[in-house]
């Protein structure tokens, strides 16, 4: 194992080829496709943005920058694997085939918001720091012990790094060798504070070493370097060969979420440079263009997003008050009586008969 | 009782009163430090602990990884160590990675080394539904550490008695958990006088005299109560004796047992669960205080949070005490 983790990088940002190797997997189909997720993806997390200005949604979490990181490792994946998101990992759960409404109603405060479509392992968005490396790791081991091949990704940020769950997932999933895939996203901020003062390591992908397992570093901009790099862990954890650590180095250009201000921590200019030299959307347009894939008709793209993502606004705006029965009749199988008459009395004092 | 060796007052919030509080307290002495996730430059994700980085730098001002149990264990060393920590947990939702430190270190170092040892150490955390916060972030679990024996359980209700309970936290020879209701750190601005002052952890206040009802509430409630006996006051004539009661553990017997012997009617109001709420100490302990005990003309009622979780911001609002609520239990023990 190299003990320095290089950046693995495919397409750089300026669209060019820089690892040869993968010339023929790109082609026009597949890479029309990926910008066809990534374009989608960008503009949902922009629509968010807006809809939580005009005090449409709550507190949002945006994602703008990370779309290769998320879009790429979720394709990774098969229909039946499973998925154990954070709260800014939309663009991920909504590549694996989560519900657009219901992502939207998960930021209105609804409780439908955590819910993908039947059958779809995506587990709710972790809240609690680093709690659902742990969660991953289980579903991972439950997974080998059924003697299935199915495997779990496990998102996570780079300020996850610090908790103690961190450790322990890591740890468990290197003794019991569970299919799992650590994911993490390094956008180079934990709220406020920079990973450099997070950690004292130099990388994230390095952390893997103390539990012998793969850890790989990746241009987490690069759409090409994270599929390939996360679809390789992939089948090794569906061959039965281990958990692997990959750290998609990237950037969040917007605030930590809506009620954050990042000029009270960092220099916003640099998201205008970034643009210019490491845009993970702009990079595969810049590589369409150069290799003759672009078409007059991916122009018409937008368009087409834009009506899907209004139409799940328009579902998540029509749908109906959220139900009494979510706030009580979900804590157990059988509500005990406390809960049975505090639901009674609450639903007389409104004047409702239970 | 309440010291204020200044008498220059200034108008601010609850939550500059919290920056205000450890402003003067980490001028006063070089130990006492600041400790927590995005504390430093950013201010604190409220602004708890604006302009205190670029007062006292980033040695006393500390951004940690974030780990919470990381905060605590090592705040804990700290402290015994001679310093004085003040950890920021940034939501008390996020508290739980650190409830082992807590519960198995920093409330019985002091038991478990006979006094050789111990923690003096402030726990500050933003806490309370009604913000629309997202998932997890509006939890109210006072009673897992009301319960937890070595720990006092503060939380103030006001600009004043912030900024004098937090001081009055930071100089106590022990851990306390200092719960900041984050739904009226905004709510106003109240003259709150400049320089140290402390108000005595224990103690709770009578915002509000009356004969009829005792009405006893704290943090985020206390708005609430008192729009309630104010309404209730005006449209039905019952007095209420509304009381802050500012510290959770341990509680002030004294002020209770002297509002349940005038009013003889007792309501209980706080945001948390209802099963294992503070409520129950403050009956138990009418129970066990005789004269309050039997002067009571009417069982004691309460009003609370639900037994489930506190629930997406869709359903806050019913998840949450109401006025109504509020006054239909006055008006029973009133006409019991
Ligand atoms: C246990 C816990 N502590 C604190 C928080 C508050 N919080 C929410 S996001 C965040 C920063 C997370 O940073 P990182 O892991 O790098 O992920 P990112 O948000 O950058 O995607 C913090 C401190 C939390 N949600 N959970």
């Amino acid at each position: 194992m190299d003990v320095t983790f290089p950046i693995k990088q495919i397409v750089n940002g300026d669209g060019d080829l820089v690892d040869a190797s993968y010339k023929d997997k790109l082609t026009k189909d597949f890479v029309t496709k990926v910008y066809q997720k990534m374009l989608f993806a960008r503009m949902f997390d922009r629509k968010c943005v807006n809809l939580q200005r005009q005090g449409r949604i709550g507190t949002y979490v945006p994602f703008e920058g990370q779309e290769a990181a998320q879009v790429g490792s979720a394709m990774a994946l098969s229909d039946d694997d499973w998925m154990f998101p954070t709260y800014r990992d939309h663009g991920a759960t909504l590549t694996f085939g989560h519900s657009m409404r219901n992502v939207l109603m998960y930021w209105n405060g609804r409780y439908e918001g955590v819910l993908p479509p039947k059958g779809k392992n995506i587990f709710p968005p972790a809240v609690p720091i680093a709690s659902q490396l742990l969660h991953a790791t289980g579903a991972a081991w439950a997974e080998k012990k059924k003697g299935t091949d199915r495997v779990a990704m496990a998102y996570f940020g780079d300020g996850a790094t610090s908790e103690g769950d961190f450790h322990e997932g890591l740890n468990f999933a290197s003794v019991f060798q569970a299919p799992v895939i650590f994911f993490n996203q390094n956008n180079g901020f934990a709220i406020s504070v920079p990973t450099a003062r997070q950690m004292h390591s130099k990388t994230i992908a390095q952390k893997a070493l103390a539990y012998d397992m793969d850890g790989v570093r990746i241009d987490g901009n690069d759409f090409f370097a994270v599929y390939f790099t996360a679809l390789d862990a992939v089948e090794k954890a569906r061959n039965g060969d281990g958990p692997t650590l990959i750290e998609a180095v990237t950037w969040r250009y917007g605030a930590h979420t809506t009620s954050d201000d990042p000029s009270k921590y960092r220099d916003q200019t640099e998201n205008d440079v970034r643009r210019e030299t490491s845009d993970p959307v702009t990079r595969i347009e810049r590589f369409m263009k150069a290799s003759g894939m672009w078409d007059e008709a991916l122009d018409e793209l937008e368009k087409k997003a834009s009506e899907e993502i209004e139409a799940a606004v328009g579902e998540m705006e029509k749908a109906a008050p959220a139900e009494l029965n979510h706030l009580f009749d979900y804590v157990f199988e059988t509500s005990p009586w406390p809960i049975r008459e505090q639901k009674d009395h609450y639903l007389k004092s409104r004047g409702v008969n239970a | 009782m309440e010291t204020a060796t200044q008498t220059l007052q200034k108008q601010l919030t609850l939550i500059q009163a919290i920056t205000d509080a450890l402003d003067v307290m980490l001028s006063e002495n070089e130990d006492i430090l600041v400790l927590g996730q995005d504390v430093g430059q950013n201010g604190g994700v409220f602004r708890a602990t604006e302009g205190l980085y670029e007062k006292y730098g980033e040695d006393r001002i500390i951004d940690t990884p974030l780990a919470e149990s990381g905060i605590i264990g090592t705040s804990i060393g700290m402290a015994v160590n001679g310093l004085r920590p003040v950890a920021e947990i940034q939501f008390f939702g996020f508290i739980y990675p650190a409830f082992n430190q807590i519960m198995t270190h920093a409330s019985r170092i002091r038991s478990r080394t006979l006094g050789r040892f111990t923690v003096p150490m402030v726990i500050r955390t933003p806490y309370g539904a009604g913000v629309r916060a997202p998932e997890i972030h509006s939890d109210s679990m006072e009673a897992l550490f009301t319960h937890m024996p070595g720990i006092k359980v503060v939380v103030p209700s006001n600009p004043y008695d912030a900024k004098g309970l937090l001081i009055a936290s930071i100089e106590d020879p022990d851990p306390v958990l200092f719960l900041e209701p984050m739904k009226i750190y905004r709510a106003g601005r109240k003259e709150v006088p400049e320089g140290k002052y402390t108000v005595p952890l224990g103690k709770g206040n009578v915002l509000k005299d009356g004969e009829d009802v005792s009405l006893f509430t704290w943090g985020a409630m206390v708005p609430l109560a008192m729009k309630a006996a104010e309404q209730i006051e005006k449209e039905q004539g019952i007095c209420c004796d509304v009381i802050d009661l500012r510290t959770l553990y341990p509680l002030d017997r004294d002020l209770i047992r002297e509002s349940v012997e005038k009013t003889g009617r007792v309501v209980i109001l706080h945001e948390a669960h209802q099963t294992g709420g503070v409520s129950g100490d403050i009956i138990s302990l009418i129970n066990d205080t005789e004269t309050a005990f039997l002067s009571l003309k009417a069982p004691i009622e309460k009003v609370t949070g639900f037994d489930v979780p506190v629930p997406m911001f869709s359903l806050e609002d019913h998840y949450l005490p109401k006025g109504d609520g509020i006054k239909q239990k006055i008006e029973h023990v009133y006409n019991y």
